[in-house]
């Protein structure tokens, strides 16, 4: 019997056989993620006169499988920012657990401050500042060959008040646009946002209304046509009166007439 | 042999509570010369004494730009103020680099709180010996603060520190209503009274020991954002303009101003060491 401390408290060698510490040794190439898992498929969002309106379908799919059903991948900052996730779920999950560490940080100082408390709306990072830090988390991320999977829109207000609307994606690449759409939406819904707002000065003279409106008819195109997509979605709405957050939308009036005409996939024999 | 067995290091309090190091280390700012610091609705200034070691020498600089949106004022050991500037300097840039925006003023000054701090209470270190004014914009709009080598930080209206400061807060307590809408000259005005109060009988402001550091918070028309007055530093013949509005010649014009000038000079000889 082996009565060193080393051995305490350790399976006895004679009885269970010799321990396999192998998976223990760190010598070898470590392996980050090389694909996405679990994913969200596109987010799209649209800037009109006074604000941005964003969406995102409620699925998360575990390869072509759809996997789960009611995962929120449209998330708040302090009722002035909306952050719209696509790509690996549990990514999304850890940004967003580093954002709301942000928030509450920043909240307890402003619990502080009840002075400074009256001016709130002028203290709290802006999207632009909240957009900064994503871009040199993702970067940062990717320089070290161990990417966050996501393609990430937020929408907001800048340091200007104006309205604000960015894209950050796995490698750190940023832009802007008057509406921006990841994964497929950047092939499906695009060109109908384009279609109304091709530049900002046209975005700038789209209404609330007509912004939502498009942003629905997207929302049904992909469904129409992305395979990993769901007919429940959220969408929300960022003006200077906050956020309007809706989480569990219906995509009305579909119609599938279209469908008529397309011949060729699956098991059809006509 | 001992006068005081009590103040060897920082950690060990006296039987009366008390912490000796860092009270020589407030007296270190007592020995440096008065700098003061006042702040309006849209404007922070910073207003110092600059002493010169010897006739022959050059004066030692008091105020200093810490980045676009601070600048500071030192009373006290500068290369300790270096140290802390520097640090500040880093935390500026970092946080622009992270979060494209300015440092909010509270964030970095509290950090340089915590730093001055954590230096009263290990073995082996002793407290910054230099007290700061932290004039600065942010989101929030002008704010001064003082910080001591305790690592107690506080926001103030307007402060004086340094040799014979108690003057120059008695003048700011007189005044203390007016500074919040004072304009930026107003303001500046204010702050080379403050200092003249303080001086010694036979000296007076000139072009070459005062020094002037001002930072704006210039809100748009509607008011939904502001811009960025940088700090700026007004030194040797660029203070002129500024000391020529309050040289006694001048004082002597108006009634009210004429007025404020007397009035502190009762109390002027009693007050401070």
């Amino acid at each position: 019997m082996d009565h060193r401390p080393q051995a305490w408290g350790r399976p006895r060698d004679d009885v269970y056989g010799a321990y396999d510490g192998s998976y223990l040794n760190h010598g070898g190439p470590k392996n980050a993620t090389q694909s996405p898992v679990v994913t969200g498929t596109s987010v799209i969002a649209l800037k009109f006169k006074d604000g941005v309106v964003m969406a995102a379908d409620n699925l998360a799919s575990y390869g072509s499988l759809a996997r789960f059903t009611d995962v929120k991948r449209l998330h708040t900052f302090h009722n002035t920012t909306i952050l719209g996730y696509g790509g690996d779920v549990s990514d999304m999950q850890f940004l967003s657990r580093l954002i709301l560490q942000i928030e509450l940080h920043q909240d307890y100082e402003l619990e502080q401050l009840p002075d400074i408390k009256a001016q709130r709306g002028q203290e709290v990072m802006q999207a632009n500042n909240l957009f900064t830090f994503l871009k040199k988390q993702m970067y940062h991320c990717r320089n070290h060959f161990d990417p966050l999977w996501n393609q990430i829109l937020i929408a907001g207000f800048d340091d200007e008040r104006k309205p604000f609307l960015s894209s950050v994606d796995l490698r750190g690449t940023s832009f802007s646009a008057p509406s921006l759409a990841t994964g497929f939406g950047a092939a499906l819904a695009q060109p109908i946002m384009r279609k109304y707002a091709d530049t900002e000065e046209q975005a700038a003279k789209l209404t609330r209304e007509e912004a939502v409106e498009i942003v629905k008819e997207c929302m049904k195109v992909l469904f129409y046509r992305d395979a990993r997509s769901l007919d429940r979605y959220s969408i929300a709405v960022v003006t200077k009166d906050g956020i309007d957050l809706k989480e569990n939308e219906q995509l009305e009036k579909q119609s599938w007439a279209f469908a008529e005409r397309i011949k060729g996939y699956g098991t059809q024999t006509v | 042999m001992f006068r005081n067995n009590y103040d060897n290091d920082s950690v060990t309090f006296s039987p009366q509570g008390r912490i000796f190091q860092v009270e020589y280390a407030a007296e270190a700012v007592k020995q440096g010369s008065v700098v003061v610091g006042i702040a309006s609705k849209t404007h922070a200034v910073l207003v110092a004494i600059k002493r010169n070691a010897e006739e022959l020498s050059s004066y030692q600089k008091k105020l200093f730009p810490i980045d676009e949106h601070v600048g500071i004022a030192i009373a006290g050991l500068t290369s300790d103020a270096r140290v802390l500037s520097n640090f500040m300097k880093q935390q500026c840039l970092g946080h622009r680099l992270s979060y494209g925006r300015n440092m909010p003023i509270r964030n970095m000054v509290d950090q340089i709180g915590s730093k001055a701090q954590n230096n009263t209470q290990h073995y082996g270190k002793r407290p910054y010996g230099v007290g700061l004014l932290i004039a600065g914009v942010d989101n929030t709009g002008p704010h001064l603060f003082e910080f001591q080598p305790s690592g107690m930080t506080e926001e103030m209206q307007a402060f004086a520190i340094g040799a014979r400061s108690q003057m120059a807060r008695t003048y700011l307590e007189k005044h203390l209503e007016s500074f919040l809408d004072s304009s930026r000259e107003e303001l500046i005005s204010h702050g080379l009274k403050a200092l003249k109060e303080s001086l010694v009988q036979d000296r007076e402001l000139t072009v070459e020991n005062t020094s002037i550091g001002v930072v704006g918070y210039v809100r748009n028309e509607e008011g939904t954002s502001y811009k960025v007055e940088p700090f700026t530093l007004y030194d040797g013949q660029d203070v002129s303009e500024f000391l020529e509005k309050v040289s006694d010649a001048n004082e002597g014009g108006g009634a009210a101003t004429a007025e404020e000038a007397a009035a502190p000079e009762g109390d002027s000889m009693e007050v401070d060491s």
